[in-house]
């Protein structure tokens, strides 16, 4: 740095012989071109890095990342129809599996039913079968005692006949008992 | 700065906080001519290497969940892009290259000009008047080319009374003119004065009584200098952003 006066043609109007500032440097229209120069070559640069590089570039980023959250909201959102969808297929095969349970058991009650009446009926069919043919030996019990009823009542009038001294006769008495039983 | 104590005769107290923005040749003492590298080409071209870095060479890997880095670029992007669209709407949009290197360019040139021993070249005039410049260049021509004569309505405000209205005319014409002044006036002051008032509180550090406070103040200093290396570039976007409006849509 500057230790001794500098001769004056280096230092300019805005610098004094020891390299300090006179004034301010700003106020210096000595340095304005090449201060102008240089900043228009910069933002010159900045511009079209800005304009073909960088900007472009982030607009992509931004585009591509508010795509992905829509996408993915998206997806969500389908997942979620899916899922509900899934579960009224699940609902309904219930439902489904339910109403067959229940008509098979229908189905297997009515069966049985079938089948028990048809067992009624074979079992009241032998049933009346055996009573009738009860009745009928119940009948010929009957017919039976009716005939030894005669005989005994036959038997029993003439030994009493015969008892009281009479003389038995068998015509008279056996009409008469007749008379007596068919009444 | 060395230069300083040794240029200091006698004294321990030397003040010069307008050095640090003089412009060097990057190569030997010659005199400055338009296309010499400077110390302003260098930081110039590190603010270029710092936009690279942060917008281009971050999002190479295009990663839908970001990387740290490229989170910060797409900050960048969406920050610029919606104040753009909020301000001068759809149409507004296909000037966003445009805005976002200006933002870029400011904000990366503030905050390189807070590494020490850097050269702030947004502090200079005669970087922030062809910034200005061209946005009121930029503004007018669109403003004109987009609606012809009728662009001049910026200056009749019909909604005020008939009388007023030549009045108002005047009064926003010098206004519109005065835009590209303060436009690039505000960016340079306030990141100059930031600077200097840094040095100079750098100065009263070689009083061994007074250097805690210096450091103190020096370490205030510098955390409002961030904010302001941020604030001045938003201020000077958002101001863009408005001026196109105006050009895009001339009522009031």
């Amino acid at each position: 740095m500057a230790t001794e006066p500098l001769a004056k043609e280096v230092a300019g109007t805005c610098v004094d012989a020891y390299g300090s500032a006179i004034g301010m440097p700003q106020l210096c229209f000595d340095w304005f071109p090449n201060q102008i120069f240089w900043l228009v070559i910069t933002l010159v640069v900045i511009f079209l890095v800005l304009s073909r590089v960088a900007l472009p570039r982030i607009a992509a980023i931004l585009a591509e990342r508010q795509g992905t959250i829509t996408n993915d909201l998206a997806a969500a959102e389908d997942l979620k129809a899916k899922a509900v969808e899934a579960e009224e297929a699940y609902n309904k095969a219930l439902a489904d599996a339910r109403s067959e349970a229940q008509r098979i058991a229908a189905e297997a009650r009515a069966e049985i039913q079938s089948g028990l009446d048809d067992a009624i009926a074979k079992a009241d069919l032998e049933i009346a079968a055996k009573a009738a043919e009860s009745e009928k030996a119940i009948a010929d019990i009957r017919a039976g005692a009716l005939e030894s009823i005669q005989v005994v009542a036959k038997d029993t009038a003439a030994e009493l006949v015969t008892a009281l001294g009479g003389e038995a006769d068998a015509k008279a008495i056996d009409s008469a008992i007749d008379a007596q039983t068919k009444g | 700065m060395a230069t300083e104590t040794t240029a200091a005769e006698g004294s321990s107290l030397v003040f010069h906080p307008m050095d640090q923005f003089i412009v060097k040749p990057l190569f030997g003492d010659g005199a400055i001519a338009w296309y010499t590298p400077t110390n302003v080409t260098l930081w110039l071209f590190l603010a270029i290497a710092a936009i690279f870095a942060l917008l281009v060479l971050s999002t190479s890997k295009r990663a839908i969940v970001p990387t740290r880095m490229q989170s910060v670029a797409e900050l960048a992007y969406g920050f610029i892009y919606k104040m753009l669209e909020d301000i001068c709407g759809k149409e507004g949009v296909k000037y966003f290259p445009y805005v976002m290197t200006l933002f870029m360019f400011i904000v990366c040139a503030n905050f390189l000009g807070m590494l020490p021993m850097s050269f702030t070249t947004t502090s200079h005039f005669a970087v922030t008047i062809p910034l200005a410049l061209a946005v009121f260049l930029t503004v007018t021509v669109l403003g004109f080319v987009k609606n012809g004569a009728s662009f001049l309505g910026l200056f009749w405000v019909s909604s005020a009374p008939l009388a007023l209205r030549p009045v108002l005319a005047i009064i926003e014409l010098i206004s519109y003119f005065v835009r590209p002044v303060s436009h690039s006036i505000r960016l340079a002051g306030n990141v100059m004065a930031g600077h200097a008032v840094i040095k100079v509180f750098a100065g009263f550090a070689a009083i061994a009584v007074i250097s805690p406070v210096s450091v103190l103040a020096i370490t205030a200093m510098y955390g409002l200098e961030v904010l302001v290396s941020f604030i001045q570039a938003y201020v000077f976007t958002i101001l863009t952003c408005v001026y196109l409006k105006d050009a895009l849509h001339p009522s009031h």
